[in-house]
């Protein structure tokens, strides 16, 4: 097996074994509706760290992600809500405003050379504060589209619901694994990862991919932000704080290499659905403190990241003769 | 040399880099076909050709011609368009990506928008087969050999220029039977009509491969000669530029064997680095060391302090046998290290003289015996006295001073240490007269305060004037170990450039 495979499988593993016990402990966890909310409840933050997983391939990271969730459900709410515009209408807008944000903080981590850690944290504040300027309070959204939309289900057997924001989050992870994987734009962002002056080199339009990526990542955030939304029917200028972290949390324990080069967008989607396995859990068992999530997910990082390192230490290139054809 | 019509040609070419001209009318024609050696020492303009006809840097006197027409190449990928194509020492590729990948990225053959995966690595088994290379081209660059992976970017350049190749130092890091392997793929491509740049320290490889050399020093086109006309000692000559009549044997005789021995090393050597090598140094003795630019003077000196320990062999000290694996090991025996890229590796730009003169120093007290303010200023301007360092204040960042007070800077943080052996790797490189002069005269007179040196310098005429012994360093190994009436360039010259029955002694 390819040694990038590897942390992909270890996760992959570690997600049957973890819910074949949870069902052995609550058999009521193996239901179509306990499935269906994993992705229902899930979608923001899936979404979310679809955008995430190609900034850390590409050997960045973007903190503005959770803020952006934020700011985009308080800016559609006070659009629809206050001023009365079509939800379809302000969701082009949110789009466009943070593909514009994304640029300027891809334009400014490729030409200024300052750092992703540090533009990115920036642009976290820039958002965080702008929405709460635009209000303090949680505005309601009562819109008929948004009752249209939630109410698009699609009914499983047994009583689980696979909701539209469920369904939206696996197409945004189909094709962003499609892009990662099987485009021109895809292979320059590993490229980036692997190594920048190389790439850059090799014809690699560098500047280009690396204001794409962050415009990817804020307008997948702008989508997570509208997803989330739906989901609570409000904009709040508080919303999804440290979401950016959870991302993160599960690109890596999806098998994504935290320096960049090596990474899978549905590795990405299994990591997702190990964090959300630990919720319900905890949720089923009733009496945990909800904080133990934060330590599963703590201990969870620390086993992949130090896999990761056994595994990349142990197969690191060797010694050999080069092979004769 | 007006034979032929040249596939790529500088003419007249001039690059200055501030006041410094790096490239003073160079000539250099390159014909299809031909494997063409450039040989020339650290700042010789090797580089700087490369890049101009790379179009990394634009030229600014002269022109590049590209089969008999003047081009403008503004960067390495319009460079490529017209058929230039640079494989450099460090592979530029990806070892995250596959072997296909590598091969044609940015030009990956797609089917409705969409990379056709099976379609480019079929196309990449098919042109690494030409290569001799039957690899998996799905598989992960990095799980290859530097070999492979050099093998993958020649094939890259080809495929994506396929007029002229240039191989920077390609064999810096490959063994022999690497080498060999190489250079296969370079008689295929030179007998396909390539036309083909060939950069190397390596005298033996220019000769194996090589149909022309062009000699750079100084910036100065030196010579271009077809190579079955020249030997090995001419070449090292016309690098070196010592035709010149050679200057007198060096009346420094040593002292007899009477003095101390200091250092012992017995079949001292790193494996990859420096072959095993006998070195005896007595106190009050500088040693110079001889050799062209990647023959493994600077890897001995890093050897002997330490900072790539080596791992066969013993040394004694004053005959004690002691190991020495750590550079701070070597700095608690005496020892100090002058490195030859001041600018990376010698001082710390941003602090100010005064700590760059007194950091060994409290590195070897270690933690708990701080220098106040006034005892490091009392040393530091102890030392800037007697090397006359010209610092408007010790207390201004070491950066902004010229090269040669830099070196003085770090003389000094070494003397400060009071050593009993000091390694110094080309210290009057890219310095002013006068501090050149300093160092030489400081040199002299540490040798006679009884301090052992070892000194390594590509200058010498300045190696024969202090050194009492010379070794020699040729392909990583020490060739020879002049003494006394030994002692002069010419000698120097017919040592490095090897072929036994040309040395007379």
């Amino acid at each position: 097996m390819k040694r990038s495979l590897r942390p992909l499988a270890a996760t992959t593993i570690i997600f049957i074994i973890a819910y074949a016990l949870s069902v052995i402990q609550f058999p009521g966890m193996l239901s179509t509706r306990v499935l269906g909310n994993f992705l229902t409840d899930n979608a923001f933050l899936g979404i979310a760290a679809v955008g995430m997983t190609f900034v850390i391939i590409s050997g960045g990271i973007d903190l503005s992600v959770g803020a952006v969730i934020g700011f985009t459900g308080v800016l559609i709410a006070v659009l629809i809500t206050w001023l009365g515009v079509h939800p379809l209408l302000a969701f082009a807008i949110a789009l466009g405003v943070a593909a514009l944000f994304g640029a300027s903080m891809g334009l400014a981590i490729h030409y200024l050379q300052v750092p992703s850690f540090i533009v990115t944290l920036a642009g976290m504040f820039l958002a965080r504060g702008g929405a709460s300027v635009i209000t303090q309070d949680s505005v309601p959204i009562n819109h008929e589209f948004y009752s249209f939309l939630t109410g698009l289900v699609i009914r499983l057997p047994g009583g689980g619901r696979l909701s539209f924001i469920g369904l939206l989050m696996i197409a945004v992870f189909l094709v962003g694994a499609l892009l990662a994987h099987r485009t021109r734009f895809g292979s320059y962002v590993y490229a980036l990862g692997g190594n920048a002056t190389s790439a850059s080199l090799m014809g690699v339009p560098v500047a280009r991919t690396t204001v794409q990526i962050y415009v990817l990542s804020s307008v997948l955030a702008a989508l997570a932000g509208i997803v989330f939304s739906l989901y609570t029917s409000a904009g709040y200028p508080l919303a999804a704080v440290g979401v950016e972290l959870d991302a993160i949390s599960a690109v890596v324990i999806g098998g994504t290499l935290l320096t960049g080069g090596y990474g899978f967008v549905l590795g990405t989607f299994v990591g997702v659905m190990l964090l959300g396995l630990v919720q319900t859990y905890i949720i089923f068992d009733g009496t945990l403190s909800s904080w133990w999530t934060k330590i599963v997910i703590g201990v969870l990082l620390f086993l992949f990241i130090a896999l990761q390192r056994v595994i990349f230490v142990a197969s690191a290139p060797r010694e050999k003769p080069p092979e004769k054809a | 040399m007006q034979d032929g019509p040249y596939v790529l040609e500088a003419r007249g070419v001039i690059k200055i880099f501030g006041n410094h001209v790096a490239l003073d009318s160079v000539d250099f024609g390159l014909k299809a076909g031909e494997v063409h050696a450039l040989l020339g020492e650290n700042g010789a303009g090797k580089s700087t050709l490369i890049k101009i006809l790379t179009g990394v840097y634009q030229p600014d006197g002269g022109g590049v011609f590209v089969d008999g027409t003047a081009v403008s190449l503004d960067n390495p990928l319009h460079a490529q368009t017209h058929g230039i194509g640079t494989v450099y020492q460090e592979v530029n590729l990806l070892p995250n990506r596959s072997v296909a990948e590598n091969l044609y990225l940015g030009h990956q053959p797609t089917r409705f928008g969409l990379v056709d995966r099976r379609k480019m690595e079929s196309a990449a088994k098919v042109l690494l087969k030409r290569y001799g290379l039957n690899i998996d081209p799905g598989s992960e660059l990095g799980t290859h050999s530097v070999a492979v992976q050099q093998i993958v970017a020649i094939a890259r350049a080809v495929e994506l220029s396929g007029k002229v190749l240039i191989l920077d130092e390609p064999t810096a890091s490959l063994d022999r039977n690497e080498v060999a392997r190489l250079f296969e793929v370079i008689g295929d491509l030179k007998r396909s009509g390539l036309a083909i740049i060939f950069i190397t320290h390596f005298l033996d490889q220019v000769f194996a491969i090589s149909d022309r050399v062009t000699v750079l020093r100084n910036g100065r086109l030196v010579e271009t000669r077809e190579l079955n006309s020249v030997t090995r000692t001419d070449v090292v000559r016309l690098m070196l530029g010592k035709d010149i009549a050679f200057s007198g044997a060096t009346d420094l005789e040593p002292d007899g064997p009477t003095t101390d021995v200091l250092l012992d090393f017995r079949g001292y050597g790193r494996s990859k680095s420096v072959q095993p090598f006998d070195l005896t140094i007595h106190k009050g003795e500088v040693i110079g060391i001889a050799g062209l630019l990647g023959s493994g003077r600077t890897e001995m000196a890093r050897i002997m302090f330490g900072a790539d320990p080596a791992d066969q062999g013993s040394m004694s000290l004053s005959g004690k046998p002691t190991a020495v694996r750590s550079t701070s090991e070597a700095i608690s025996h005496g020892f100090g290290f002058c490195p030859e890229d001041r600018k990376a590796e010698g001082i710390l730009g941003d602090l100010s003289v005064r700590e760059n003169i007194v950091i060994a120093l409290q590195g070897k007290l270690g933690w708990f015996r701080a220098l106040n303010r006034d005892e490091q200023l009392e040393i530091a301007g102890k030392f800037g006295e007697a090397m006359d360092i010209r610092a408007a204040s010790l207390d201004m960042p070491v950066k902004l001073l010229s090269g040669g007070n830099q070196q003085k800077v770090i003389l000094s943080r070494w003397l400060a240490t009071d050593p009993s052996f000091l390694i110094l790797d080309e210290p009057t490189r890219g310095i002013d007269v006068g501090a050149h002069a300093e160092i030489v005269r400081t040199i002299n007179r540490l040798r006679d305060d009884g301090m052992a040196m070892v000194v390594i310098s590509s200058e010498l005429d300045e190696v024969v004037a202090y050194s009492s012994r010379i070794v020699v360093m040729r392909d990583r190994e020490m060739v020879a170990e002049l003494r006394g009436k030994n002692i002069n360039p010419g000698i120097i010259v017919q040592a490095i450039a090897n072929h036994p029955d040309e040395v007379q002694a």
